[in-house]
């Protein structure tokens, strides 16, 4: 049987109270905190939100959160076996669990017309 | 719901999207350009470690048809020479427009662009930014260039889910806001696909998040044909283990040029002589011999503990690979790798898709006003890609894109949009009713051996189908596996469509997964059903039950998807010369 770090996720959409869930992801020594989530979204609740593209190479710069209170990249963040508390980012407006609103303003699509 | 009118859209905003989008504007059309991820942000040109190739001549004599005859001879016969042609001329000229958009290319003392030769190239050709930073430099150059060129809409976070055709002429497409899940309809006289590749069908793979094959779905859907599709390239040392995080997994390649490396099976034996290859500490065996080597001695039960086998430069100093890899030595420290004290783990890895969708030289689909562009055209690389062949391929080919698609807007006068058209498509996206899906409640989840609640049926889902694309229609192959896994990627279409569309709200991740998966679906059945047909080996198509190449099989397959919902594949005429 192998090993599984805890790792809470706080949880809810823009406008909720938001709540914190805690996962008890398999774990393998070196493996990011965006493996751990796409872990979960894939095997518990694929429902869980988090921006990432590139996965591996920290080339998209996309998957930035709130690790223990630190903002960090979760592809090149780790998870310790004790786990980790993972929040999106405080700063920015939140859209819904990780996923906050980091978009450029002139990359959105409004309602404006091209 | 969201209504925006266009002359152009393009689909995927990497670099051939971005290219395809700076093109068509400089032609005077309006352009959106989205991408389900952030504008080029996503995609597989930001993740280039590698070169660039372009017969340029900067550190040697060259021309562009000595790069083409390579091209030529890396295909194994099945190049479509019109658009291998294409991306070889071309390739000269946007290399040096990037250079006057002051991408950084590598210079030397004399202030010639560094040229290197890569594996496959008769002349030293391929350009570069710096080591392993060629793709993010490409990126912020076209960034910036798309911010300044009049015309250009940027829409980071849409997602299209389905082009709309009128009278099988394209009318634009429908889609969704990731931002907050609203549904929104895009009128456009024409459109640019540019949504890459397919590599994330399968279980290992070096591929973003979007590469997920929706974009061969969606030009199936519109009319449009494919072409190749049983040629996904498998990189052969792709990184397995230990974990290093912040670098792309293909990286070893540089590595094996400069400093050799040995490849051992578990019980430390070198093991590619007993397949064909040599391989004493030298890196000269070919891609597909050495992916064969590796998969057949994992199959022979010698693989290490993570499912691959060692690569080992224990044999080397920390001088030598500092000397070779400098500021890459501290990255690898980083992650806890000491390449003087312990060998890695290795294993091909799915790459890149030769594959696509068929074009002529105007990068035309056939279907009125639908162009394809970079990695999402098929018919260049033929059964092969030549290394350092995919960015020219996103720039050359969004270049052409974007052009003929501005131009054909420019004739489409009115666009062909009709409410009536897209209604079906937009009514999926209503599927639920707006309704939110259900967050999973507080609970702890249970890990290893508990079993999946509903709330993963998409999840589990695609990993059954990236399982069985990499046992049965990955590196090697064979009948049996291939009709058994069109059996169950059938079954798992069936399965997806009694799977409710997630629902709306902000960010909805899992209507997204839907979405993929409806598309993936397709573009798996394609590579498997052309697989199934092609009974002989030849270059990235390997069947252990046909291991010689059939010249009488050195022409393309094309499919598409017939009325009924099935899909048609067949045998093309041996492949076009250009003039």
């Amino acid at each position: 049987m192998s090993e599984t770090a805890p790792i809470s996720i706080r949880r809810g959409a823009a406008g909720e109270a938001p709540h914190t869930q805690t996962y008890a992801v398999p774990w393998r020594e070196g493996m990011s905190v965006l493996d751990a989530v796409l872990w979960i979204r894939t095997h518990v609740d694929s429902s869980l939100a988090v921006r990432y593209s590139c996965t591996n190479a920290n080339a998209c710069k996309e998957c930035v959160v709130s690790v223990d209170g630190e903002t960090a990249y979760a592809c090149t963040a780790r998870l310790p076996l004790r786990g980790v508390t993972v929040a999106p980012l405080p700063n920015k407006p939140l859209l819904r669990d990780l996923v906050t609103d980091i978009v450029p303003p002139k990359e959105r699509l409004a309602a404006r017309q091209p | 719901m969201i209504e925006i009118e266009t002359d152009v859209l393009v689909v995927g905003a990497g670099g051939a999207g971005m290219y395809a989008g700076v093109a068509a504007a400089r032609e005077g059309a309006r352009v959106l350009l989205a991408d389900k991820s952030m504008v080029g942000r996503g995609g597989a040109t930001i993740m280039a470690q590698m070169t660039v190739a372009a017969a340029l001549g900067e550190q040697g004599p060259d021309d562009w048809t000595r790069h083409l005859a390579d091209t030529l001879e890396a295909g194994r016969g099945l190049v479509d020479e019109r658009l291998a042609a294409l991306l070889c001329e071309g390739a000269v000229e946007r290399i040096r427009e990037l250079d006057e958009w002051k991408v950084g290319w590598a210079r030397d003392a004399d202030g010639r662009m560094r040229q290197v030769t890569a594996p496959g190239h008769g002349a030293p050709r391929c350009v570069y930014v710096d080591f392993l930073n060629t793709g993010p430099a490409v990126a912020q150059c076209l960034r910036r260039q798309s911010a300044r060129t009049p015309g250009i809409t940027k829409a980071s976070g849409l997602s299209v889910t389905d082009l709309v055709t009128n009278d099988g002429v394209i009318a634009g497409a429908v889609g969704f806001r990731l931002e907050d899940g609203a549904a929104v309809a895009v009128a456009a006289r024409a459109v640019v696909l540019a949504t890459g590749g397919l590599t994330r069908l399968y279980r290992r793979n070096s591929a973003s998040a979007n590469m997920t094959g929706e974009g061969y779905a969606l030009a199936l859907r519109a009319g449009a044909e494919l072409i190749d599709m049983e040629f996904p390239q498998f990189f052969p040392i792709g990184h397995l283990a230990p974990r290093l995080v912040g670098m792309d997994p293909i990286m070893w390649d540089p590595f094996r040029y400069k400093l050799g490396g040995r490849l051992l099976n578990a019980a430390g034996e070198e093991f590619v002589h007993r397949y064909g290859g040599e391989d004493e500490g030298r890196y000269v065996t070919t891609r597909d011999v050495i992916s064969y080597a590796i998969t057949k001695e994992v199959e022979a039960g010698r693989a290490t503990e993570g499912g691959g086998v060692y690569l080992s430069f224990e044999h080397l100093g920390e001088g030598e690979l500092r000397e070779a890899f400098g500021p890459v030595v501290d990255r690898l420290a980083a992650n806890g790798i000491d390449l003087t004290r312990r060998p890695i783990e290795v294993s091909p890895i799915a790459h890149y898709h030769m594959g696509g969708v068929r074009v002529d030289a105007e990068m035309s689909t056939g279907v009125p006003g639908l162009y394809a562009a970079g990695e999402a055209v098929g018919g260049a690389s033929g059964a092969n890609r030549l290394s350092g062949n995919a960015i020219p391929e996103a720039l050359v080919f969004g270049e052409t894109a974007g052009r003929h698609a501005a131009r054909s807007a420019g004739k489409a006068g009115r666009s062909a949009w009709s409410q009536e058209a897209a209604r079906p498509h937009l009514g999926r996206l209503a599927a639920n009713g707006g309704r939110r899906e259900a967050s999973g409640g507080r609970r702890t989840a249970g890990a290893a051996g508990s079993r999946p609640v509903a709330g993963a049926a998409l999840g589990e889902l695609r990993a059954e189908l990236a399982d069985l694309m990499w046992e049965d229609v990955g590196v090697l192959r064979t009948g049996a596996g291939l009709a058994s896994a069109l059996d169950r990627i059938r079954a798992l279409r069936l399965r997806l469509e009694v799977t409710p569309v997630p629902g709306e709200g902000p960010y909805p991740l899992a209507r997204q997964d839907w979405f993929d998966l409806r598309g993936g679906l397709m573009a798996a059945e394609s590579i498997a059903l052309a697989a199934l047909r092609r009974t002989e080996s030849r270059g990235a198509h390997q069947r252990e039950d046909y291991p010689d190449t059939d010249p009488g099989q050195a022409r393309s397959q094309r499919v598409r998807l017939d009325p009924d919902g099935r899909l048609a594949c067949e045998w093309m005429p041996p492949c076009p010369s250009p003039g």
